[in-house]
């Protein structure tokens, strides 16, 4: 009996419960297979569950992508969507603006960056303001989409803010223009996704060491200098992580701003990628179509998961 | 000592603006709510003069909004119960227990927590399409509870790594079962992680669009978000009937917001540091 308590401490203190339980049930002579199952056990639903919704749909759409035809009569056709959707010029601009899209993440990191870096130094009522620019985040983007439709009008609320300015200039018709509207899309993305870089950052910045800073300032340096040379590189790691995890939404997620903001118009011009998905697979009934935009679409976020796997992986997050 | 003082303004000042931009557009939803649509276009800006409820009274009343509200809070509360019971089992197992291909599922995890749904979207409708559950809310619960689990199971590993190997020892040797292990041992103390992540995906599954938008078709079977983005392409003039919606679609998420802000940014920032 003390033989096996002592296996059983000394399986603990390896780390390794699973073997503790297992001893455990070995002394009571019992239901041994049982407890060696449980682990496989508990995690069947979450396996079922990942492979009904990952696994299958990830093999389907790539299979699908090689037929064409409506949902209940597909017929194989080799390659030829992807040469119909690489010669489609809604596709191309679909594409580009996705990648113009991509602009937006940068801006994102420096402002966000910048305004963590000012809170920080905030002492009076930085929660307050962490709290106000978290707001955007959290909100449905069916709603602030619908909101923005509106301000952004040529006769809307930002126009007139800017005329009231006196900004004329300024004042361009934000969503009936095929040059500007996708930027527009662009700017409410960065006005709802911002406040996520700022607490980010403010975090990170709160895992500082002081003494680290204390010793920078010590040494005489400015306040530029102390950001650029002692605080950025510290924070590097999250700041790597918000940039992909940025591009892969403004790739892959932008789906309601267009659908509410601007219906990928005018015209086809703030078309993206998701929307060109929806549009041939729902609206238009084109299933091999849209499933080879969406192959295109994996591959491409394929590349960012890629990476982000990666800086995981190096930070031991795994 | 003027210079410290005046840079101290400056910061106030770059927050003070930068918060304003945050709250403008929300004001703005509110504020137009309460103008009749006349009002409205004579004066977009103004404050509202003539404060009316109207608009709100008017979209419950034309429109199945709150049968679209009940269908969002069935759909959350399912989808959110089903997804964090799986991934909490599946936690338990990959945190206290031996497992084959361990390593390998929570590298998949984490695959899977970036994959675009729109990706998947397409032949998940086929799917239903053959079993016949479009227009159901059981078809988009099976969806998001898939969405949901693999940044379940990212966020319960690492919460239930910090939970002391001792305590596992000690019930180990009171004979606990791995399943009484988890419910009255590891579950209770999980609690406040477990709220953060219940959090976190109610958030997302409430502000879901495309999914709801593209399964339920039916107007008596969309979600709160479904509804408002299909009503708009109708009914687009009426905007202080719209924003009196698309007000009333944010109330749940700032009342949360409100009541339970530091779960809001733990949640939302988890494993995200370091």
């Amino acid at each position: 009996m003390a033989q096996m308590t002592e296996q059983t401490s000394v399986n603990v203190v390896e780390g390794n419960v699973g073997l503790a339980l297992r001893a455990r049930s070995r002394r009571r002579g019992h239901a041994s297979s049982k407890h060696r199952w449980w682990p496989y056990l508990f995690a069947l639903p979450a396996l079922v569950t990942l492979g009904l919704v990952f696994v299958y749909p990830l093999v389907a759409v790539v299979r699908d992508s090689f037929y064409s035809g409506t949902v209940s009569h597909l017929a194989y056709t080799g390659l030829s969507n992807y040469h119909l959707v690489f010669t489609n010029p809604i596709f191309i601009q679909s594409l580009l603006n996705n990648l113009r899209l991509l602009t937006t993440v940068p801006v994102m990191a420096v402002i966000a960056l910048l305004v963590a870096l000012v809170l920080n130094e905030v002492v009076r009522g930085w929660r307050v303001y962490r709290f106000v620019v978290f707001i955007p985040y959290i909100l449905p983007a069916v709603a602030m989409g619908l909101c923005f439709a509106y301000l952004l009008q040529e006769s809307g609320s930002v126009n007139g803010i800017l005329n009231d300015l006196h900004l004329h200039a300024l004042a361009f018709d934000w969503l009936g223009s095929e040059q500007l509207s996708i930027y527009s899309v662009g700017g409410v993305v960065i006005w709802q996704q911002l406040g996520f870089g700022i607490v980010l950052f403010t975090a990170g910045l709160l895992g500082l060491p002081e003494e680290v800073i204390e010793a920078a300032v010590m040494d005489g340096t400015n306040w530029w200098q102390r950001q650029w040379h002692v605080v950025i590189p510290q924070l590097r790691r999250v700041i790597e992580l918000f940039v992909v995890l940025e591009a892969i939404t403004v790739l892959s997620w932008v789906f309601t701003y267009v659908y509410v903001i601007t219906h990928g118009g005018p015209g086809t011009s703030s078309s993206v990628m998701t929307y060109y998905i929806w549009q041939n697979g729902f609206e238009f009934g084109a299933v091999g179509v849209a499933a080879t935009a969406a192959v295109i679409l994996l591959v491409m976020a394929g590349i960012l998961i890629a990476v982000y796997v990666t800086i995981r992986a190096r930070r031991g997050d795994l | 000592m003027i210079t410290a003082a005046s840079r101290a303004i400056g910061r106030h000042i770059v927050l003070i603006l930068l918060s304003l931009v945050s709250l403008y557009p929300i004001w703005f939803v509110l504020q137009t709510a309460l103008k009749s649509d006349r009002t409205f276009e004579l004066a977009p800006t103004a404050l509202p003069s003539h404060p009316t409820l109207g608009n709100f009274i008017n979209i419950v009343t034309q429109t199945p909004l709150l049968t679209w509200t009940l269908n969002s809070v069935i759909v959350t509360v399912s989808a959110v119960a089903v997804a964090t019971l799986v991934a909490l089992l599946a936690s338990f197992a990959l945190v206290f227990g031996t497992f084959k291909g361990r390593g390998a599922f929570l590298k998949a995890d984490l695959v899977f927590m970036v994959v675009p749904p729109v990706v998947l979207l397409l032949p998940m409708f086929i799917l239903m399409f053959t079993f016949r559950m479009l227009n159901t809310l059981q078809a988009v619960i099976i969806f998001y509870v898939g969405l949901l689990v693999p940044f379940s199971i990212f966020f319960l590993v690492n919460f239930l790594r910090t939970v002391p190997r001792e305590i596992i020892e000690a019930g180990t040797m009171d004979g606990c079962s791995p399943w009484r292990l988890l419910w009255r041992i590891v579950s209770p103390m999980a609690g406040a992680g477990i709220f953060t992540l219940v959090i976190v995906n109610a958030v997302y599954v409430w502000n879901e669009t495309l999914i709801a938008l593209v399964f339920l078709q039916s107007q008596g079977k969309r979600t709160l978000m479904a509804g408002l983005a299909e009503y708009v392409g109708r009914f687009s003039s009426d905007e202080p009937l719209i924003l009196a919606g698309a007000f009333l679609s944010m109330v749940p998420m700032l009342v949360l917001y409100f009541a339970g802000q530091r779960y809001f940014i733990r949640g939302f920032t988890a494993g995200m540091g370091k």
